[in-house]
Parts: C-alpha cells; sequence; structure tokens
C-alpha cells in the first residue's frame, strides 16, 4: 500500500503538528458568559478636555438610553479567554496546511514588522499627497513589481481581495466594451472554475456560459468555438487551472477569444505556480487579478484581509478604478508622486486606497525574495506538489495522470466505492494527524476531490510525513470495521460539527440563544 | 536558495529523481516553450531582512503625516483612536493571523467563537437581531446592502443621501455599472439630508434609501423622517452607521433601520493608509438569507458540546455560484476578532465613555474655532464627534500650513459637497488633550489669517 520510500525524509523527524496543541474537551464560556456587571479593563489618556455630560451632547430623542450591552471582563480575564480561543485554532505557524487552491505558504514575520511601522500604520488615508510620498512610492513600486511579475502595462492596488478583482476585473470588459460600442451579454467560464467567477461575472452585469472541461482537465476547444461569438465579452480563465493543471493550449484561446473581439480575464488564485516561469500577459491576458495574500504570502487573518490588485493591458489603463499613485516628472532628481485618476476611470472598488498594510507585506516579501527567489518559489511549489501526487498515485485516485503545476487533485472515489469511506472522512481523520485538511469537493468536476497544495515552505520531511499519513489513512479506510472512519476526528477541540443544525435553528449572535 | 524555502540542493535531487526529472525545469515541460519567459523577472535580487527592513523604513519615513509626527484631527472613516497593549498583542496572535477561513471547524473554534461574540457585539451596536462575518470596509458593506436592499424590494432604483460618505458613494456608482441600478443623490439642507416632502412613488420609487447617522458632516440626521419616506415607497432603509458614535445615540435599528452597515475601523485597526479596514453589516431576521459574505452560526458537536460553524452557507458563491447573493469569499476577519477584543476591552461602560470623550472634545474645538472670527460653521445640525467648518481660504491650502504647524488638520470638503472648496471636516478623539486642541485653534487662526 505504501509507495515507494524516497530519499528526502530518510532519518529526520516529520514537520507535523499534533493535535495537541490545540486545546479540546472543555469548551471556552463566550466573553459574555465571563461579564461580571460593574468589571472593566479600559483606560484613557487624562486630556484635561472640560467635561461635558451626554445631556449637554446629545440631542433629545436620539440620545441612547442604555448603553450598548457588551461584556464586562477584566483585561486578564479577555487575555485569558481570547489566549484560549486561539489554542483551539488550528494555524499555519502551527504546521502544514496543504488547502488547496489557498496557498498556505509561510508567512514571514518580517512583513509582520513592517506592517507595524508607525510610519506606515500611522498614516491617515486622506492625508495629501504631499505629506503621504512615502506610501505613494511604495504603491507605485509595488504595482510596478506586480506588472514585471504578470506582464502587463499598469494596475490598481484598490480591489480588498480576489473576489473584488473579479468584479473589478469585469467592470473593466465592460466598460472597454461600451467604449467599442456595446458591452455584449456573455462570459464565458471553465467548469472547473472558482465560485467566485460566476458570481462576479452576475454583479459584472452578464451572463454566464459554461465550457467543459475535456479527458485532459483542460478547456474544451471544441465546446469553446461553439459559445464564442461577438457577444461574448470575454472568458475567465484560472491557469494553471483548479485542478493544478496548465492549460496548454491557452495561446489557442486567447485566439480565438480576440479573434472575436473578446478580453481574457486571468484569475490569479493560481499565481504561484508559474512566477517568473510564464508571464499571463504573454499567455495573452488583457486583464489579471492577484491574490496577494496566497502568492506574496500576506497572512490570510482567519478569512481575511486579502488584497486583489488587477492589472492590465495597455488598452485597458484608461479604464482602471482611480485614484491611483503616480510617479510624476519633477525639476531635481528626487521623484514626486501623486494621485490621478485614469481619463475613463470606472471609478472606486476601495473606500481608500487598498488593503495598503498588506500591499506594504508583499511588497516586502518581493524584495526579499527578488526576481530570481520568485522563480524558485514557482519551481519548488510545482516540485513539491508533483512529490505528494507520485507518491500517493495508487493509493488515492489520479482523475487527471498527468504532472500538475503547484497543486494536484486526487479522488477518494475507489475508497469509497470499495469501502464506504469520502473525501470528507479522510479530511477530518487528517485533522487527527496533525495537518489541516486539504480542499474536499473541490473542484465540482471530480467525485470526491481531494485538492493538495503543499506550498514551497513545506519540506521534504514535512511532505513525508503527510503522505505517511495519507497512505495511513487509506490503509484504515480498507482495513478498520465500517464506520470507524466516519467518527474522526476524536481529539480536536470539538469533534464533528452538527452543520444541519446551524443552519436549521439559525443562532448568529448569543442573544439568539433560546 | 530562496528565503523562505527549506529545501537543500540534495533534496531537491533526490525528489526530481523521484519523478524520473534532470532538472526543475522540466516540470513546466506542459509549458509552451514559446510562451515561457526567455529571461529573468527584471526585479533586483532578494535581499536579506535587515536591508528589506531599512528600505521600508526609509518609504515610511518621508511620510510626514503619521500619527506621531502630525496631531491628527482627521477623521472621515479614519479615526486616531486609542489601541491598547492587549488588543496588539491579542490580536497579534498567529493562530488567528495565519490561519485561513474556517473550512474545518473541528480545528477553527478559536477564529469561529471570536467572529460569533463580533457578530453579538455588532449585532447590539446596530440594534438588529444579525450581523455577518464581515466585509471589506464600510464603502464595501454599503455596496452590498444597496443590493440587498434592491433584491429584496425588486426595485433597482437608489435614493443616497448627499451625507453619506463621498467614497461610498463613488463605489456605489462603480457597481452599479454592473448591476444597473439607478441612483439618484438626494441633497442636504443645512448639513441634513433633504427628503423630497411629495409623494415620489409616481416615477421610479425608491428601493433602497440610504442615509448616514450621523452623516459624513458629523451631522445628527432624522431618522424618523427617513423610515417615513421607506415607509411610503416600500424602500428598505440602509443606515450607515458610525460605530463610536453609536455609542451615545439611539440605535439605528431602533429608528427602524432594515440593513446597518459602517466602518469598523475605529475598533482596534490602525490607520493603516485606508486598509485593511473592517465592513460592519447587520440586517433585520427577514433578510438573513441574502446576508452576504459569511456568518457564523453556534451548534453542537456529535457530544452536545457548543461549537460554531460557518452557517446559511447556500447562500454563498461557492455553492450557488452566479445566483449568489454576493461573491464574497475573503473578507476582513482578522478586522473582525480585533474588534471583538477591542470591544471586550472597552465593555459597556468603555464603549460609551469612549463616545462621551470623543463627543465633548468635539465639542469643545468646534465652540473654540467658531469664535475665531474667519471660522464659520459649514452647517447649523447638531453634530456628534465630527463637524465641518468654513475657511477664508481653501482648505487644501490650510491643510499644508496646519501641517508645518505640526497637525494634520483634517480632511477637506472636495467637490462631493457642493458649494466649493472651503469646507473642512475635523474630529477630535479621546485621544487628543486640550493643550493640543488649544495649540490647533492657536495654529489655525494663524493658517487663516
Amino acid at each position: 500500500m505504501a509507495g515507494p520510500v524516497n530519499g528526502p525524509g530518510a532519518g529526520a523527524p516529520g514537520g507535523q503538528a499534533t493535535s495537541a496543541p490545540l486545546l479540546g474537551r472543555e469548551s471556552e464560556p463566550t466573553l459574555f458568559e465571563l461579564s461580571h456587571p460593574g468589571r472593566s479593563g479600559w483606560s484613557f489618556r487624562t486630556t484635561g478636555v472640560p467635561e461635558m455630560s451626554v445631556e449637554e451632547l446629545i440631542p433629545d430623542g436620539h440620545r441612547r438610553t442604555d448603553p450598548v450591552a457588551l461584556a464586562e471582563v477584566s483585561e486578564r480575564d479577555l487575555v485569558a479567554h481570547f489566549t484560549r480561543l486561539s489554542h483551539r485554532q488550528f494555524s499555519v505557524d502551527l504546521g502544514a496546511y496543504p488547502l488547496g487552491s489557498c496557498t498556505m505558504k509561510y508567512n514571514p514575520k518580517m512583513c509582520d514588522t513592517v506592517a507595524g511601522l508607525p510610519g506606515l500604520a500611522g498614516v491617515h488615508p486622506a492625508a495629501p499627497a504631499s505629506l503621504s510620498q512615502g506610501w505613494l512610492a511604495l504603491l507605485v513600486e509595488l504595482e510596478e513589481a506586480l506588472c514585471e511579475i504578470t506582464g502587463m502595462a499598469a494596475a490598481t492596488l484598490q480591489p480588498a481581495a480576489g473576489a473584488a478583482g473579479e468584479l473589478t476585473g469585469l467592470l473593466l470588459m465592460r466598460a472597454w466594451h461600451e467604449a467599442q460600442g456595446r458591452p455584449r451579454t456573455k462570459v464565458i467560464i471553465p467548469d472547473s472554475a472558482h465560485g467566485t467567477n460566476p458570481a462576479s461575472v452576475t454583479l459584472g452585469g452578464y451572463q454566464v456560459v459554461t465550457v467543459p472541461s475535456d479527458e485532459r482537465g483542460c478547456v474544451d476547444m471544441a465546446a469553446l468555438a461553439t459559445v464564442l461569438d461577438d457577444d461574448v465579452a470575454g472568458i475567465m480563465l484560472t491557469n494553471p487551472n483548479t485542478l493544478g493543471l496548465f492549460e496548454e493550449d491557452i495561446a489557442a484561446i486567447a485566439a480565438a477569444v480576440h479573434e472575436v473581439g473578446g478580453l481574457l480575464y486571468y484569475d490569479g488564485a493560481n499565481l504561484n505556480a508559474i512566477l517568473g516561469v510564464v508571464r499571463p500577459g504573454d499567455m495573452g491576458f488583457d486583464i489579471v487579478h492577484m491574490n496577494l495574500h496566497k502568492t506574496f504570502a500576506t497572512p490570510h487573518g482567519g478569512g481575511g484581509p486579502g488584497a486583489g490588485p488587477v492589472a492590465v493591458s495597455e488598452r485597458l489603463v484608461p479604464f482602471l478604478p482611480g485614484p491611483r499613485a503616480v510617479r510624476v516628472a519633477s525639476d531635481d532628481q528626487a521623484p514626486v508622486y501623486a494621485w490621478a485618476t485614469p481619463e475613463h476611470s470606472i471609478g472606486r472598488m476601495h473606500t481608500w486606497h487598498g488593503n495598503a498594510l498588506v500591499l506594504a507585506r508583499a511588497l516586502a516579501y518581493i524584495l526579499a525574495n527578488g526576481g530570481d527567489g520568485l522563480r524558485h518559489i514557482a519551481e519548488t511549489a510545482v516540485l513539491n506538489a508533483n512529490w505528494i501526487r507520485q507518491r500517493l498515485t495508487g493509493t488515492y485516485d489520479v482523475p487527471f495522470d498527468r504532472p500538475c503545476m503547484h497543486e494536484v487533485v486526487l479522488s477518494v472515489r475507489t475508497i469509497k466505492q470499495a469501502h464506504g469511506v469520502r473525501a470528507l472522512d479522510v479530511a477530518k481523520r487528517l485533522l487527527e494527524e496533525g495537518f489541516h485538511s486539504p480542499t474536499v469537493y473541490f473542484p465540482l468536476i471530480v467525485d470526491e476531490a481531494l485538492m493538495i497544495e503543499p506550498t514551497e515552505t513545506e519540506s521534504p520531511q514535512t511532505l513525508e510525513a503527510l503522505a505517511e499519513a495519507l497512505e495511513r489513512i487509506a490503509y484504515e479506510a480498507a482495513t478498520e470495521p465500517e464506520g470507524t472512519m466516519a467518527q474522526y476526528p476524536h481529539h480536536t477541540p470539538v469533534r464533528r460539527v452538527d452543520e444541519a443544525r446551524a443552519a436549521r435553528t439559525l443562532i448568529p449572535t448569543f442573544d439568539a440563544r433560546r | 536558495m530562496g528565503t523562505y524555502i527549506p529545501h537543500t540542493e540534495d533534496e531537491v535531487a533526490s525528489m526530481l529523481a523521484f519523478l524520473g526529472l534532470d532538472s526543475v525545469d522540466d516540470l513546466f515541460a506542459v509549458v509552451p516553450e514559446a510562451l515561457r519567459l526567455q529571461r529573468g523577472l527584471e526585479l533586483d535580487a532578494g535581499v536579506g531582512e535587515p536591508d528589506v527592513l531599512a528600505h521600508m523604513e526609509a518609504l515610511a519615513g518621508s511620510n510626514r503625516a503619521r500619527a506621531d509626527r502630525l496631531v491628527c484631527f482627521a477623521g472621515g472613516g479614519a479615526y486616531d483612536h486609542e489601541i491598547p497593549s492587549v488588543t496588539r498583542a491579542l490580536a497579534g496572535r498567529s493562530e488567528f493571523v495565519t490561519s485561513y477561513t474556517p473550512y474545518q471547524p473541528e480545528v477553527a473554534q478559536g477564529v469561529l467563537q471570536a467572529v460569533f461574540e463580533y457578530q453579538t457585539m455588532v449585532a447590539r451596536l446596530a440594534g438588529l437581531p444579525v450581523a455577518n462575518a464581515s466585509l471589506y470596509d464600510g464603502g464595501s458593506a454599503a455596496v452590498e446592502a444597496v443590493n440587498l436592499g434592491v433584491a429584496a424590494s425588486g426595485r433597482g432604483s437608489v435614493w443616497l443621501s448627499a451625507g453619506i460618505h463621498p467614497h461610498w458613494r463613488q463605489m456605489l456608482a462603480t457597481a452599479s455599472r454592473g448591476t444597473g441600478h439607478r441612483i439618484r443623490t438626494v441633497p442636504l439642507a443645512d448639513g441634513v439630508t433633504a427628503w423630497p416632502e411629495d409623494d415620489p412613488s409616481g416615477d421610479d420609487p425608491p428601493g433602497v434609501v440610504v442615509v448616514g447617522y450621523p452623516n459624513y458632516l458629523g451631522c445628527i440626521e432624522d431618522l424618523a423622517e427617513a423610515r417615513a419616506l421607506c415607509d411610503r415607497t416600500g424602500a428598505l432603509l440602509v443606515v450607515g452607521v458610525d460605530p463610536v458614535a453609536a455609542g451615545l445615540l439611539k440605535s439605528a435599528g431602533e429608528w427602524g433601520a432594515d440593513v446597518v452597515v459602517g466602518e469598523g475601523q475605529a475598533f482596534g485597526t490602525t490607520l493603516g493608509f485606508g486598509g485593511p479596514y473592517l465592513g460592519l453589516f447587520a440586517c433585520a431576521e427577514a433578510h438573513v438569507r441574502r446576508l452576504p459574505g459569511r456568518l457564523v452560526g453556534e451548534t453542537v458537536d456529535v457530544e452536545g458540546r457548543p461549537a460554531y460553524v460557518t452557517t446559511l452557507r447556500a447562500r454563498e458563491q461557492d455553492i450557488r455560484r452566479e445566483k449568489a447573493t454576493s461573491n464574497v469569499c475573503t473578507n476582513q476577519t482578522l478586522m473582525a476578532v480585533t474588534a471583538a477584543i477591542q470591544l471586550g476591552w472597552l465593555g459597556t461602560s468603555g464603549l460609551a465613555e469612549l463616545a462621551r470623550r470623543c463627543a465633548q472634545a468635539t465639542h469643545y474645538l468646534r465652540r473654540s474655532l467658531l469664535a475665531l472670527d474667519r471660522v464659520e460653521p459649514y452647517a447649523g445640525a447638531p453634530v456628534v464627534r465630527e463637524f465641518a467648518v468654513r475657511l477664508p481660504l481653501p482648505a487644501t491650502v490650510v491643510v499644508e500650513r496646519m501641517a508645518d504647524a505640526g497637525f494634520l488638520a483634517g480632511i477637506p470638503l472636495d467637490e462631493a459637497f457642493d458649494d466649493g472648496q472651503d469646507g473642512l471636516l475635523i474630529t477630535v478623539t479621546e485621544r487628543r488633550t486640550r493643550d493640543e486642541i488649544d495649540a490647533y485653534v492657536t495654529a489655525l487662526a494663524k493658517a487663516v489669517a
């Protein structure tokens, strides 16, 4: 059952966490249950400002009669509570997190220092350009680096996450076509696309046209040809796609879409695979969004913040959101930076300038790695994914048996048919081994999918430990009594959660408890 | 070898051998030769941490408007509030920082429970029963609220008070390019929205009405009037709140808001040049199945213990795809957790005291400024913790002069406000001392002389 033992991990301990650091068994009360009337922990600066009462400050009729009821706890209790909560949370800093499509790589601590610099963190976003030259220079420097990496002409840094970048791209697509005479009505997406793609298409005012994947896991060229016409505004592609496979026909796809006057949108979720190897601009894409929280290692924050800059080719630059930071000519040698709104700008996508401190982290990461370092990232990410693919071939199904890029999609289909064990069971069992689980049941076109993205920052020893754990689980699936695998996990802070009950009897706040 | 990559050359060679490959280039054999980048990326070679930090510090050093150098009197949704050590320490815990969306609730109870507590706090602030797990920022929350309102009312006509944040209005205009919503801006009179008195139901009645409480100028709007307009027309009422001022004001929910949105940066998040911030979003029970973004609910595990999980997932983009209520996936969870910590630190008495201190300092400065010869009130309506004045010369000029005196004086009111360049929006947080405020008044008197 076990694959061939390979050299890299031999003799070294695996880098997996155990579930022991996660505190289980006893549930943590909510902050509201820890509250005791009259207790407090706050303190404010001594200001000497003359005292005024609420009655003097707020007109009758608008004044709140009772304060907003929050928890009343001491600082000590607050610290204990949130520290205990943190012990009930898996994270990249604790162990491998091979969550496919999310690029859960290590987040350098250096970037935390950057985000905390008073000269960056302490700047008000409405400060005029003359008083925030450092920030504008930083944004321009990052934009230029991202354009070099993607092979594009200019970028907006406003979108706060990938989905916001997608909508930005679709509005750019619409503005472009309107400028050509009519907006067109349809946007093509493959059936393997992220769910944000079709949702963004709808918000962009377009209809979704889905094209199937062929037996290689790539866009079916014949099917594509049947849906291309002059009502197609564009196509959204992820390359490598969500199966972790490179769309080898990308040049032909680009030519066909451009032939009918459509634009190509690049979903940058998987950009980590191709850094310095091949650029979306060189593949023929017109619009590219990047997920800085994936490719450029800004931490995921439990679900955000991210940042989703959008880079475009020359002809789309006049439509970019604004204002944008730009370098302007100056008389002396020192560059001067200013805000400028492109001539046909679609407008604003963020209240201010985007998730600025996330942008600063990304720039620091790019500077640390440099051009060669970025390519090395892609090479190692792809190496790790292919090693896992090769190692687990035979243990799990490999629906598309060809070299992958930065992630590999396996299937639990055969194991399920033989033993009734599902991808979900494998995922839950893996939690018990101290690893986060892969993405499961995505992409939708693969039955019982396990989507594994090791990233470049996991060592060969950690990969070895992960592979051994997955082999052990496959072995158990075949040998343990029926139903055993559905019982896992046992030692996590909570065991399997009743999701149906959560939806049926909605308790979205402490006050909704009955 | 790259900075954060563990592999030794021997290990890479061994892994390649396992794959039957000769070199790492072979990993990319599937990439057509003609498309490959034949040169290296034209970026500087990578450097070590000290060099990176030196570069970033140099950039930071050329920002004059940092709050530790220029005393901050600018607000407009971004405030220089106290962030105590305890919030920094807890919100900086790497379990919160380096995890992702809680797809596996068994190992994500920390983030899930913190967000559940956050949702409870936001719902209480808003005076509504449900709050989501966060959106990108105040403006994006307003965009999502309008999308919800149009879907719920079935009418694409959106009336925006001219008193909501001008950047929110710009974002709503941008979003409407895709959604086709018809936006009408209702002007202000003396600082508050002048809702039309006639029955507007004849021609394109609104499906959504959006108003600030207080509004961008800091003025307290009459929400009863806005609610009455909605009752007459069947529109949903969306209220954009300042969550700190909400510590003193009757809740928007109590006034009859259907959806409450706001910018949550004030709760523990640094100014950060505008991001990452926190989009607050709460709504009435009737709209919960149209709620954008993620929602955490309480349930039990197989042993019957309390447990938390993202719920009503059928609304979301990864399941409903083109029929989803919103495309939001990654949100601002870390800022939501930060807000829960900060609000835990403030507690019931602290939020009320914070709001009162901001308001009293604002009123103290407003009275002092209006005593100056050349400074006029921009509007007469009552304010809470922010106000605008009219100056005898362009506000941008005054801001530059005030910077030389050591202050970030405020935000010039731009073309979004119809009558020119002489308005300045000013806020005073609980961090400003009487000495700072008095010095500001002296400097401003000089700047406008």
